[in-house]
């Protein structure tokens, strides 16, 4: 089914005693905006869950295929038939053979019914033409904590050794030490749009909603890692405009949500910490606000 | 003139990348005419209409922040895709480990701006014949192309908050507030980095369309003057290819 309505999102997201999004360029450090404090997880990183999630409940299967993938969680190479909606007696029938920008349209109709990444967010495609790509209504901003964080980095020793060479110069001691980098508690939000008018022209439909709200809410369950510690969904709270084009601006929206730090808390180490108030009164005519999560 | 409307819009970072530097992309010191369109097409865009900048006010010192994040290298290809269409079978996927880039992206943090604009109607002729299909249910005359009608829809739309996707500075993940102001609203507040006047050197202004196989890059030489932009016309002397 079509979607017919925008919605705007805020996604609200802990992590204890992990890193929940490594920087390349700092030693894997936890990502920290350097002027603030504060902490950040990369749009791309969330992106990755959900389609880990998608990938793990729809195993893989058309039209829930994921494009993108990450050899961690999925080795499934075995071939996947594909349900050529229309495109198997199209592309027989079509002894014409119609202009190439068509069939490129074509291809890219069929990767959108397919595959679940490509129809979320969207992707690009080597056609030649500058516009051979397909614009995903999913669109996230970058994650960023409440209050300052802290990184704390742990050194950690391995009973055991790589190499024989290593093992001979400790004399048989076999130890070698590393580190991990920990925020001890942090709480994170990201916004999140949804654009109708993108989703009908990739067929983002309200299943395919209803199952981005599941992953959305379940994502970091089947993330577990040394590196992540615990992460979780604290809260998701989706407004719903009746229209098409929407009914206020997302801001405005946004700012109705607000976690903070209670009164008599100074260092947050877990979520009770924390209260989340949310602004109902004097809703804008025609949005509503579902709270999937918190 | 047509009517000028101007939009109030921030965010906490944006990049506009250079085009000398997207490998590792580099935005530029502030938002470019480009992105400034797409802003306002964002809101309301028909293939009748073109926005043009005027003005760009910037009412926030320009900030940078570092960051790294792992990307693909790779795109979908459109033959293995087509294959796998006919087969009914394939293997379509890509391994980020295998195609991974590490890039870093020198982007701008806590950007504001006031952006001036108005629109144009086009000529029929240099629209309908790239977009037959939209002008298909018109009696062929482009009675429905009308300039007043268009405004209404982009008032009504930036004043309620409607957009047909959520406007971005630059990349989709930096998503922009925004706000219609009025046009006589005060003057900004003028951040005190900012006065004086500054070369921004050579940026870019849009891309050319023209020839849609092939879009070619036009720059303007950009000064800002305590904060305030002007954008010249985009078939001014100024604006080189």
């Amino acid at each position: 089914m079509n979607l017919e309505n925008r919605y705007d999102f805020v996604l609200i997201f802990d992590v204890k005693d992990g890193n929940p999004n490594g920087d390349p360029d700092a030693g894997n450090l936890p990502r920290v905006d350097t002027e603030t404090g504060q902490g950040l997880v990369t749009d791309v990183s969330i992106k990755r869950k959900v389609r880990n999630f998608v990938g793990l409940v729809k195993e893989e299967q058309p039209p829930y295929e994921i494009y993108i993938k990450e050899k961690a969680v999925l080795n499934l190479q075995h071939e996947r038939a594909y349900i050529g909606i229309g495109a198997e007696e199209e592309l027989k029938s079509d002894k014409k053979r119609k202009g190439k920008a068509e069939s490129v349209e074509k291809a890219r109709q069929w990767m959108c019914q397919n595959f679940f990444d490509v129809r979320t967010f969207g992707a690009v495609m080597s056609t030649g033409v500058n516009c051979g790509q397909v614009r995903g209504p999913v669109q996230l901003t970058f994650s960023r904590s409440v209050d300052p964080i802290v990184a704390s980095e742990h050194s950690i020793t391995r009973m055991a050794v790589a190499t024989e060479a290593e093992a001979e110069k400790q004399d048989g001691d076999n130890r070698t030490m590393g580190r991990k980098h920990t925020v001890p508690y942090g709480l994170y939000v990201a916004h999140g749009f949804i654009s109708v008018h993108l989703a009908n022209q990739t067929g983002f439909s309200e299943t395919d909603l209803e199952l981005l709200w599941q992953s959305l809410t379940n994502m970091f369950e089947h993330d577990r890692s040394a590196a992540r510690g615990e992460m979780a969904t604290r809260g998701l709270y989706v407004f719903k405009h009746d229209s098409k084009l929407g009914n206020a601006p997302a801001h405005s929206l946004f700012d109705r949500i607000n976690p903070h730090l209670k009164d008599d808390v100074t260092v947050p180490r877990t979520f009770k910490d924390y209260q989340v108030d949310i602004d109902e009164t004097d809703m804008p005519n025609g949005v509503t606000l579902n709270k999937i999560v918190g | 003139m047509t009517k000028q409307y101007c939009l109030e819009v921030s965010g906490d970072f944006a990049c506009f990348t250079r085009l000398e530097m997207k490998v590792e992309r580099v935005s530029y010191d502030v938002i470019t005419p480009s992105a400034a369109r797409a802003v306002f097409e964002a809101i309301l865009w028909k293939p009748a209409i073109r926005w043009q900048i005027h003005k760009i006010e910037v009412l926030k010192p320009i900030r940078w922040i570092n960051l790294r994040r792992n990307e693909v290298g790779q795109v979908i290809s459109t033959r293995n895709v087509q294959t796998a269409m006919k087969n009914g079978h394939g293997n379509l996927a890509l391994n980020i480990e295998d195609e991974r880039q590490q890039r870093a992206g020198l982007f701008l943090r806590d950007v504001k701006y006031r952006l001036h604009a108005s629109f144009e109607l086009q000529n029929d002729s240099q629209h309908i014949h790239r977009y037959p299909h939209l002008n298909a249910n018109s009696d062929g005359d482009g009675s429905e192309n009308n300039l007043i009608k268009f405004q209404r829809m982009f008032e009504r739309r930036a004043s309620k908050g409607q957009c047909f996707n959520q406007p971005y500075l630059g990349c989709r993940e930096f998503s922009a507030d925004f706000r219609l102001l009025k046009p006589k609203d005060d003057p900004a507040n003028l951040p005190e980095e900012l006065a004086g006047e500054r070369d921004l050197g050579w940026m870019l202004y849009d891309l050319d369309y023209s020839n849609a196989a092939d879009p070619s890059p036009r720059f303007f030489q950009a000064k800002m003057n305590d904060g305030v932009i002007i954008v010249p016309d985009w078939n001014s002397d100024e604006v080189r290819g």
